[in-house]
């Protein structure tokens, strides 16, 4: 009977809270004139947007400007991801270094970027990259690649149809690999005797790629970028304001991995490495069947959300002008008033990334969790 | 192979061989560290110090940034910082008040500190707090006992930033006891609810908990209520904090023995005299360490309300150097103000892992 009557208080109060604030909304709207729903989205958004990875111009529909944004939003966070993760473990991989100085060095890193405000440090990455000279006098280390206060530039391969077959061959190549790599590993599982992989690896990934590119004759010629009086013409150009936001992810985060790396790899225990050192196994190897395999059950599910911290970080954008789906969303709201809608489609939006990140993780995490009787 | 027996040999020589010189990857990698680093720190010493400028002369104009604008690339021009310190620390708090705003920040600190230390851990502690956080409520607005009255409006800068994330734990803590409480109740309706409001909240980055606060929140209340910005900023923090504490303080609840709660209820204890009296105490003890983890971060993430406009000591900071005579000296700043989060964040830190070792003691054999 209690538990009937504190659910029912309980929905009580819920249902009463929502209906007021639903009923001042509509109240507040109706008052201000503001046409409540999403129609707005087909309408022109007359809002420039400096990055798109789709066409796109002030004359497009609002529909067409959010979903720029997301993309943008979706260009940082998987880049941020890949980078932060790389640079994460080798940081985490270094703090355990024998090496006294390279171990206190990482640690030092760790310390000073975990502690100070990921806003702050973007702020500090943008003014730096204000701070170069203009694209005349473009920072200029290698040929090709010009540093200046318009963001980095550097040379692209001229893609033609023979460098898609030869990605291709190389993509089949690695799938290839893995799966030989993991017929070797049973193969050794089974009577004991370590068999070297890399003859194939070359032969798949480099030697079949190869092949291809000279049968095709694919031209090798690059995209240079050239510096004009106010800007870059040719290669790639990084926009500081896509630089500065995901070097700082990057630095920010991979302080974050490297501990989790570093935890996972220190929770396996010492006399598993022993052991696998007593069956004679060479020390890459005791790493690739002993100790990842274990550390990765620890690392997994803290990592997985760190990835949704990075990709909700992303929202950032906003103070340091990258446009991704909270900017345009919050100029749209300034434009047009619709805020409710476009709150809801934000919020859509990151949850939509933060459920599938959760899923392709969990999915992962699942396969390689300890198998219990 | 034989390795060679373990040379039990101790000093400076052997301690070098033993940790930077061991083979020769290990030189080399440690050669080249410590050339990276030699020019680092000289580079660092050129620029900070030797070619550093401490103060400019102060014209009718204001400052004048002449002798920095000289130096612009090779030497840090600190003066940005000796002239408006005040103003990062303070915000728009009216200059000759800013004696309260220090003194709050004073006992902020002395709070923190306090409540740092395993003595204080008592029920007496709460009152302190509140005490204390009415002692700075009072000397933020005035109004009474002779002192001038603040409107929040002007508040500002570190003692803004300090308020923000003190208050916001202050609430979020018991709030997130409630929701942990209510994620593992036996009623459906409870349960859903506090699932709901927790999954909604982490799913969404602060940023747009903020956006909502200070657009959609004056189209959610009635005509005519008009709440302060300041203040809606704060609900959204409390809501963002207490969605993650809730799942910090789920996780001690979850690791407590099943036989724990068969035991009070075996005594015949009631839901809530359990929880007060057996769960709640353990589930938090186990949870301490992580929760200064959070609190790490939530005092980072205040920093995020500059983007709805609230002068907090990261956006006072920038406004600072929006100043004409200033423009250009971002990074100098920014260094400063990266050093007054990095002293609080990392004192967090060293306690947090101090705590962990302590707490952990009862455990080692």
């Amino acid at each position: 009977m209690r538990r009937v009557v504190w659910q029912v208080l309980a929905a009580l109060i819920v249902i009463g809270v929502f209906s007021w604030l639903i009923g001042n909304a509509q109240a507040n709207l109706g008052a201000r004139n503001v046409a409540s729903g999403f129609g707005f989205l087909q309408r022109e958004a007359g809002l420039p947007i400096a990055e798109h990875l789709i066409p796109y111009t002030p004359a497009d529909s609002y529909l067409r400007a959010l979903v720029v944004g997301m993309l943008n939003t979706l260009w940082v966070a998987f880049w941020g991801i890949v980078l932060a993760t790389i640079l994460g473990t080798v940081i985490g991989v270094a703090r355990l270094s024998k090496n006294w100085l390279l171990a206190k060095l990482m640690s030092a890193y760790v310390e000073f970027f975990r502690d100070l405000p990921l806003l702050l440090q973007l702020f500090l990455w943008y003014a730096l990259l204000q701070g170069l000279p203009p694209v005349r006098q473009a920072i200029h280390p290698i040929a090709g690649v010009y540093l200046s206060n318009r963001g980095l530039s550097f040379p692209v391969l001229d893609w033609q149809t023979a460098h898609s077959w030869t990605l291709l061959a190389f993509i089949l190549g690695l799938i290839a690999t893995v799966i030989s790599a993991k017929r070797a590993t049973r193969k050794s599982l089974d009577d004991g005797r370590q068999r070297a992989t890399w003859p194939t690896a070359v032969l798949l990934m480099a030697v079949m790629p190869a092949t291809v590119v000279i049968t095709l004759g694919a031209p090798f010629a690059l995209d240079m970028p050239s510096p004009r009086s106010f800007n870059i013409r040719g290669g790639v150009t990084v926009s500081p304001e896509f630089f500065a936001l995901l070097f700082g992810l990057v630095i920010y985060n991979a302080a974050f991995i490297a501990e989790i790396v570093r935890s996972g790899i220190q929770s396996v225990s010492h006399g598993q490495i022993e052991a696998s050192r007593a069956l004679g196994l060479k020390s890459s190897n005791t790493l690739k069947w002993i100790v990842f395999p274990q550390a990765l059950r620890v690392i997994v599910p803290p990592l997985t959300s760190q990835y949704l911290n990075l990709a909700k970080q992303s929202s950032l954008a906003v103070a340091i002008g990258y446009q991704d789906i909270v900017s345009i969303a919050t100029t749209a709201m300034n434009q047009n008033g619709q805020a409710v809608e476009l709150v809801a489609i934000i919020m859509g939006v990151y949850l939509t990334i933060s459920l599938s990140i959760s899923a392709l993780m969990n999915h992962y995490n699942a396969r390689i969790a300890l198998v219990e009787r | 192979m034989r390795t060679p027996p373990v040379q039990e040999r101790s000093g400076p020589i052997a301690w070098l061989r033993q940790n930077l010189f061991y083979s020769w990857i290990s030189t080399l990698t440690t050669i080249v560290l410590l050339v990276v680093l030699a020019k680092f720190s000289a580079f660092v010493f050129q620029w900070g110090v030797v070619n550093a400028i401490w103060s400019v002369p102060t014209g009718s104009q204001g400052p004048n940034s002449d002798a920095c604008k000289a130096v612009q690339g090779s030497g840090a021009c600190w003066a940005v910082i000796t002239d408006k310190y005040r103003f990062m620390l303070f915000g728009m708090y009216p200059f000759e008040e800013q004696w309260r705003a220090l003194i709050v920040v004073l006992l902020f600190i002395g709070l923190y500190v306090m409540s740092g230390m395993k003595r204080f851990w008592r029920p007496a502690l709460a009152g302190v707090w509140t005490l204390a956080l009415m002692a700075i409520g009072l000397l933020m607005w005035g109004g009474v006992f002779g002192l001038q009255f603040v409107p929040q409006t002007q508040w500002g800068g570190l003692a803004l930033t300090l308020i923000l994330a003190t208050v916001g734990v202050a609430v979020a803590f018991p709030l997130a006891i409630l929701v942990a409480l209510g994620r593992r109740s036996k009623l459906p309706f409870i349960r859903w609810i506090c699932v709901a409001y927790v999954e909604m909240i982490r799913g969404v980055p602060l940023i747009t908990l903020l956006f909502m606060a200070s657009v959609m929140f004056p189209l959610l209340m009635p005509e005519g209520v008009n709440l302060d910005k300041l203040l809606r900023a704060q609900v959204a923090i409390i809501l963002f904090f207490g969605a993650y504490l809730a799942e910090v303080i789920r996780g001690g609840l979850q690791a407590l023995p099943k036989g724990q709660y068969e035991a009070a209820h075996a005594l015949g204890l009631s839901y809530w005299s359990t929880n007060r009296k057996i769960i709640l105490p353990q589930a938090l003890q186990l949870v301490i360490p992580p929760l200064v983890n959070n609190f790490i971060g939530f005092f980072k993430d205040t920093s995020l309300v500059l983007v709805i406009g609230l002068y907090d000591l990261l956006a006072a900071s920038r406004a600072a150097i929006g100043e004409p005579a200033w423009q250009g000296f971002a990074v100098e700043t920014y260094i400063f103000v990266g050093f007054i989060y990095f002293a609080f964040c990392f004192a967090m830190s060293k306690y947090s892992q101090k705590l962990e070792v302590h707490l952990n003691q009862h455990r080692k054999r």
